[in-house]
């Protein structure tokens, strides 16, 4: 009696958090695979087509080099953002003055809302008055066409992406960097290692798991890039920057074809899992 | 004593009228203190540290400097090559300008109600959710923690069109609910409160259990009254989130009267001078640069605590 009463208290405590996960998380998981294999314009009954939807994604001439396109952003953006916030959390753990203002002054743009840094880097990269080309002028180089040229708007997005998001990076390598034992960095010293051999075999594993970690974390995030090519190039010029998540939120909300938009979703769901399960294994053996 | 004594040793060495002040070093790191305040150690640290005081201020100070100056300078001299500075004959006029155009005063104000609104419905929901499942533990607990935490690995990308689907389904398009309930389905959120509920000692509630206290009164008098540091946190992420998302309110707030400041501004962004956008930018960022300013340290302790244990 008591068992059942503590139960209906604590369901009572959760119905809330459960309607909420059931409605706007749980089932629309289960729904972007319905829709998958629907045709609907959110109008009309939706029918369902089996695999048609994946063979129009498939047949976009444009699936293909969105694909192209987001391997290559997740990886510029990985070499960016994710192996220079670990060199510059090394120089700043090791320097002794101005840590308080380096570290607010970094982590300064992840405040910002998002469309202002994107806004802000559009008025740079303008080909005319904007600063970059100010910049390269002064010092006497010829200016660049940054989101208007296919070969430059890619990493013109990269460069915005990662001046917006590197400083949680950061301070979280910071924070890995801190709680290593300086003993280790004593015995490592007395053993005749240089600054090197001391990066490479103390500081190295010692962070190894939030490296890994940070890898898996900043793959998923950057395999969904979307308000860059959204607000900055609009997927151009001739579909250089055009990502699947850009590409299903056209299919979805120009196109009005959910079904294709869905099936692209579960693709890039399917790849994504895969780190997701890696990064799930990596959590599990931190806290073991 | 001693370092005073060798201190003066060195000056009579160099013959320098200066003292060289050694590097002061609370916590060893990859450089040993001994390299530090080498004579070469230290002119390397120097050059460093200025070298990395320029970079990070021209890197991202100076873009917001060029923000501030930009949404200053009359249309003219902002087109004006190579261009100034300083403005030469700053105005606000760019301001008021922007605050019209963009109807910020209500993009502003329906922001902070969506902000408000959704901190409050997800602390309800999280903190009772966490409560429940720390506390009263009921069966099936940890299956339904489980399959919570399981929603954090599916990215937000790819669940965006099911939900705008079922959205639509339930006719809450321009409707603030949309961005509230959702974001109350937080696995994170509970997990944090969770862990630190848990961290509660038993005898704090047991002694209120033989006070004759209900679970509401417990949560209220009891649990929430401790757990201020990690309400405070998860406060702060909700509201520094709800008020930077930009894809989901675009889809799901589309009446111009209903928007945020962020969709607002994307909107029209491109019909008027970039010195009023400029201005609609700055208008923009202050209030989380107040909110980063206020709760600087909570925020960076939630980043790395929130994240994952080093």
């Amino acid at each position: 009696m008591q068992i059942l009463r503590r139960n209906l208290t604590a369901y009572g405590f959760l119905c809330a958090a459960l309607a909420c996960f059931t409605v706007f998380a749980w089932y629309p998981m289960v729904r972007e695979f319905i829709l998958s294999f629907q045709k609907t314009d959110l109008i009309n009954e939706p029918i369902w087509v089996g695999l048609d939807n994946f063979v129009t994604a498939f047949q976009d001439p444009a699936f293909g080099e969105a694909w192209l396109n987001t391997l290559e952003f997740t990886f510029l953006a990985l070499v960016c953002g994710y192996a220079v916030p670990f060199v510059v959390a090394l120089v700043l753990n090791e320097l002794r003055h101005a840590r308080a203002y380096l570290r607010f002054v970094v982590y300064l743009p992840v405040m910002l809302p998002p469309i202002v840094a994107v806004l802000l880097f559009r008025w740079f990269y303008d080909p005319g008055p904007g600063l970059f080309n100010q910049v390269l002028d002064a010092f006497g180089l010829p200016p660049l066409a940054w989101l208007d040229s296919s070969s430059t708007a890619l990493i013109s997005l990269v460069i915005v992406s990662t001046w917006m998001n590197m400083g949680s990076a950061t301070l979280i390598y910071l924070a890995a960097l801190q709680n290593i034992p300086p003993e280790l960095y004593e015995a490592a010293e007395l053993d005749g290692a240089g600054i090197w051999k001391r990066i490479r075999h103390v500081t190295i594993p010692q962070t190894r798991l939030i490296l890994l970690l940070m890898l898996m974390l900043q793959i998923v995030a950057t395999m969904q890039v979307f308000i860059e090519p959204y607000m900055l190039t609009g997927g151009g010029p001739e579909n250089a920057t055009v990502t699947v998540a850009y590409l299903m939120f056209q299919n979805a909300f120009t196109l009005q074809d959910y079904g294709s938009a869905g099936a692209l979703g579960m693709m890039l769901m399917i790849v994504l899992l895969v780190f997701a399960a890696f990064q799930l294994r990596l959590t599990r053996e931190d806290k073991a | 004593m001693i370092s005073v004594g060798a201190r003066a040793a060195t000056r009579g060495k160099r013959g320098r009228k200066r003292s060289p002040r050694p590097i002061e070093v609370q916590f060893r790191t990859i450089v040993s203190p001994h390299q530090l305040n080498s004579r070469w150690g230290r002119r390397i640290y120097w050059i460093v540290l200025t070298a990395v005081l320029v970079l990070f201020t021209t890197a991202f100070v100076f873009p917001l400097y060029w923000m501030v100056t930009g949404a200053l300078k009359a249309p003219e001299e902002l087109a004006q090559m190579p261009p100034t500075f300083f403005p030469a004959d700053p105005t606000p006029d760019a301001f008021f300008e922007a605050w019209d155009l963009f109807d910020i005063g209500t993009l502003l104000l329906n922001t902070g109600y969506y902000s408000l609104g959704g901190w409050i419905v997800c602390m309800a929901v999280d903190v009772s959710a966490a409560y429940a499942l720390s506390k009263l533990r009921p069966a099936f607990g940890n299956v339904i923690l489980g399959m919570m935490l399981a929603t954090l690995m599916i990215p937000a990308m790819v669940v965006l069109i099911p939900l705008y689907v079922t959205v639509v389904d339930l006719g809450l398009l321009n409707n603030p609910w949309a961005l509230w309930l959702p974001a109350a389905a937080n696995g994170f959120n509970i997990f944090l409160l969770k862990r630190f509920f848990d961290s509660i000692p038993r005898e704090l509630i047991e002694a209120a259990q033989i006070d004759g206290a209900g679970p509401v009164r417990i949560l209220r008098s009891v649990v929430l009254p401790v757990s201020r540091p990690i309400l405070g946190v998860v406060s702060i992420f909700t509201i520094v989130t709800s008020f930077k998302d930009f894809v989901w309110p675009l889809l799901v707030m589309t009446d111009s009267d209903k928007m945020t400041i962020s969709v607002g501004l994307s909107q029209t962004a491109g019909a008027v001078t970039q010195n009023q956008v400029m201005g609609g930018l700055l208008i923009t960022s202050i209030p989380m640069i107040i909110v980063f300013f206020i709760f600087q340290r909570h925020i960076m302790a939630g980043l790395t605590a929130g994240s994952i244990k080093g």
